[in-house]
């Protein structure tokens, strides 16, 4: 007899929990909050100079510990600039869009 | 008690079903209410999960008899700790154990990304919520831990094997491991489904499958270390299928680690990324199959059993559903940058990727081929030790050179003179210890001694790397915090190379030699002069059945000095095992093993004494793996922030 007893609440429990997102009152509208194409649009860009930035974190250290030369850094180092700068650019004008 | 059990079981089962259907038409129909009830039902899932665990263990240590499973597990007069190990000593428990990892995985998982990531998390719950259906439904229906009896006056026991502090822990850690795989592929899943396929899903799942890699890593090195001091036969790896069904994931997810790098720096190899964690979940759940099935034979206990069927139809649709995923979104999968050279970090990495790729289904191969042999020709044909031999050396030997050279490459490209610049000092290190190695005798074996020299050059480049780093940054302290992630990498480089150098010594250079003494006798082995004292006879009698023990003590001196004991047990209810005798020389870094094989006629004993250079390096290499995985695990403030001023303006 306990152990249905035991057995019933932990599924009354469980039904509770279930129910609490329609039991509570909340001014929240129930679509959910997507990322739109636009957000995709600049999460990738986000992206992009995130990995632009850190490949020239890269490229700096690689030089340092001897692991690239200088022809190589010169001819590296230039690229990425290019992409790191071309990155930001197209967030900034992203950024006064929105503005 | 037994009936609460079962009716947890029953709510965790529909919890699951319910997360995974409202999951599926909430993420479809875009219903926020609807999609945090899933959520919910995922978290309770896991609480319900707990209560049916709870009641098995209060069962297990109250020696409840009235179950099925603590009969058939436990004994009266087996101690708690063992009698709570038993849990997972049997396949419904372990079924139970592998249910509440997932759920209480799933819902950490869903709940500390339900903000970051909530357009994934939506995806996630179903596919947490489907695979956990899966569990509920085998554990209520097929094989459940709380079927009852009438009640017994004592269990069938433990196999004595079992009763190991190592098998305390051991299983616990495989299912953390097995079980963890699971987070990183319902992430990638997520993330195709809800065609949110950027770095998000990788960053949120990075250190769940790091955490679930270290834990099978170690789970495997424990499993080992106890297949040494209790299995008795002189070794740590058998390539059984069981061990197999462990290390295949853990190649797989090793891949995936090294792999998922390039996609973060390069935006490269996504498809690739999305199969290797596809193929590391399902390898998981084809390990279960094999295992318990009783398509193969294997050593370990419930082999054989009515739930692998199950298991293959699972893994069958667990695997269509993630092909067609992939199929489904290659067009927002494809890379859009190349490979710039062959002599690159990340064509090392792609190297890396095959040989580890390669491995895992050369493994697989010798898995499946009794099975195909079975069904094609009638007989059963089983690969052996040669085979899983040949082509560790095949590739994993390339791999260990890779682990040196990988880490000396720059990212993009590096010239052939800078990379044979940074390389003098680590080759001039394993040329060194080469002809060191030569002179000392260790070509004798030349698969150890390339091991060796490899081992030696790995060792060289991951001392430069600190060196040079330290230099670059001014402190060590410094170096690594900076950089956790690589710098907890190359601890857990040369963690494997200890392993490595562990395995070749014991392996290649071992002494392994029979002989037959008779008390007062002595024999002489690899500078180990041994003599055979007597045998002690210890009879017990308990409700479970009789049992005698064979105790042979020895003595030894020579290389070291001391005394050891050796048995023979047998059971009448569990069968004969034995109990080795070991003494660790730790000066001369190696192990006097000594196994109690046969007793023979008129008091002689037939016994198998082994010498084994440098295996206690396996152990210790399993403390530096975990130690350099928690180092590159530890939380990245700065990372995290990335992510959120990501998400912030991606939204607007």
């Amino acid at each position: 007899m306990t152990g249905l007893i035991v057995g019933a609440l932990v599924a009354v429990a469980a039904v509770v929990i279930v129910s609490l997102p329609f039991l509570l009152r909340s001014d929240e509208s129930d679509e959910l909050q997507l990322t739109t194409s636009r957000g995709e649009a600049r999460m990738a860009l986000v992206e992009e100079r995130d990995r632009a930035l850190s490949a020239l974190k890269e490229l700096e250290f690689d030089h340092r510990t001897g692991k690239i030369d200088d022809v190589d850094y010169r001819e590296l180092v230039g690229p990425l600039r290019r992409a790191a700068a071309a990155a930001l650019q197209a967030l900034d004008a992203v950024d006064a869009d929105r503005s | 008690m037994a009936e609460v059990g079962r009716a947890a079981l029953v709510v965790s089962f529909a919890l699951a079903l319910y997360a995974c259907v409202a999951g599926t038409m909430a993420a479809l129909g875009r219903e926020r209410r609807l999609a945090d009830s899933a959520r919910n039902a995922l978290v309770a899932c896991f609480g319900s999960t707990l209560v049916a665990a709870a009641v098995l263990a209060t069962a297990l240590v109250r020696h409840d008899f009235t179950f099925e499973y603590v009969a058939s597990h436990t004994s009266r007069d087996l101690p708690t700790i063992y009698s709570l190990t038993a849990f997972w000593g049997g396949e419904e428990g372990s079924l139970l154990l592998w249910l509440l990892v997932l759920t209480g995985y799933g819902a950490l998982a869903v709940m500390l990304n339900r903000k970051l990531l909530s357009d994934l998390i939506v995806w996630v719950v179903p596919v947490i919520g489907g695979i956990a259906t899966f569990f509920a439904f085998m554990l209520f229906a097929v094989a459940s831990p709380f079927n009852t009896q009438t009640r017994a006056i004592d269990g069938a026991g433990l196999v004595p094997s079992l009763q190991n502090p190592y098998m305390v822990a051991h299983p616990p850690m495989l299912y953390l491991g097995y079980v963890g795989l699971t987070i990183p592929f319902a992430f990638a899943a997520g993330a195709m489904l809800s065609g949110q396929t950027d770095e998000r899903w990788i960053v949120a799942t990075r250190r769940w499958t790091l955490v679930a890699w270290m834990f099978l890593g170690f789970g495997q090195i424990l499993g080992a270390h106890w297949a040494y001091v209790e299995v008795g036969w002189g070794g740590y790896y058998a390539w059984d299928p069981v061990e197999n069904a462990a290390l295949m994931p853990w190649l797989a997810a090793t891949a995936f680690l090294h792999s998922v790098m390039i996609q973060e720096r390069k935006g490269m190899l996504k498809v690739w990324n999305m199969v290797l964690v596809a193929f590391a979940f399902n390898l998981s759940l084809f390990g279960t199959f094999l295992t318990r099935s009783g398509v193969i034979e294997s050593i370990h206990s419930f082999a054989k059993s009515s739930i692998g069927g199950w298991f293959l139809g699972m893994v069958v649709v667990s695997t269509l559903f993630s092909v067609a995923l992939i199929i489904w979104r290659l067009p927002l999968l494809r890379a859009r940058t190349k490979l710039e050279s062959p002599l690159s970090r990340e064509a090392a990495f792609l190297y890396n990727n095959l040989l580890f790729v390669a491995l895992t289904l050369t493994i697989f191969w010798g898995e499946i081929f009794p099975i195909l042999t079975q069904l094609f020709e009638g007989v059963s044909r089983t690969m052996g030790r040669p085979y899983f031999d040949f082509f560790l050396r095949v590739f994993g030997l390339p791999l260990v050179l890779l682990m040196g050279i990988g880490p000396l490459i720059a990212w993009r490209r590096t010239s052939v003179h800078a990379l044979l610049n940074t390389l003098v000092w680590p080759i001039a290190a394993a040329l060194a210890a080469g002809i060191a190695l030569v002179i000392a005798g260790a070509g004798s074996s030349t698969p150890g001694l390339i091991a060796y020299t490899f081992s030696a050059f790995v060792l060289a480049t991951i001392v430069l790397e600190f060196v040079r780093g330290t230099r670059a940054t001014g402190s060590v302290f410094q170096l690594v915090s900076r950089n956790r992630r690589r710098y907890g990498g190359y601890i857990v480089h040369a963690a494997i190379v200890l392993f490595v150098i562990g395995v070749a010594g014991s392996s290649a250079y071992q002494t392994n030699e029979y002989r037959q003494l008779r008390p007062g006798d002595s024999t002489t082995l690899d500078g180990y002069h041994l003599t055979y004292n007597g045998l002690q006879r210890i009879a017990s009698v308990s409700e479970s059945g009789s049992q005698t023990q064979y105790r042979a003590l020895l003595s030894f001196s020579g290389r070291a000095h001391g005394t050891l004991a050796t048995s023979l047990i047998d059971s009448s209810s569990l069968g004969p095992s034995h109990q080795v005798g070991i003494h660790t020389n730790w000066l001369r870094a190696e192990d006097l093993y000594v196994i109690l094989s046969q007793r023979l006629d008129g008091n002689a004993i037939r016994f198998e004494i082994l010498v084994k250079p440098l295996v206690n390096l396996i152990w210790i290499a399993g403390y530096v793996f975990v130690f350099g995985s928690l180092v590159a695990l530890w939380p990245d403030a700065q990372e995290q922030r990335r992510l959120v001023a990501r998400l912030a303006f991606a939204r607007g």
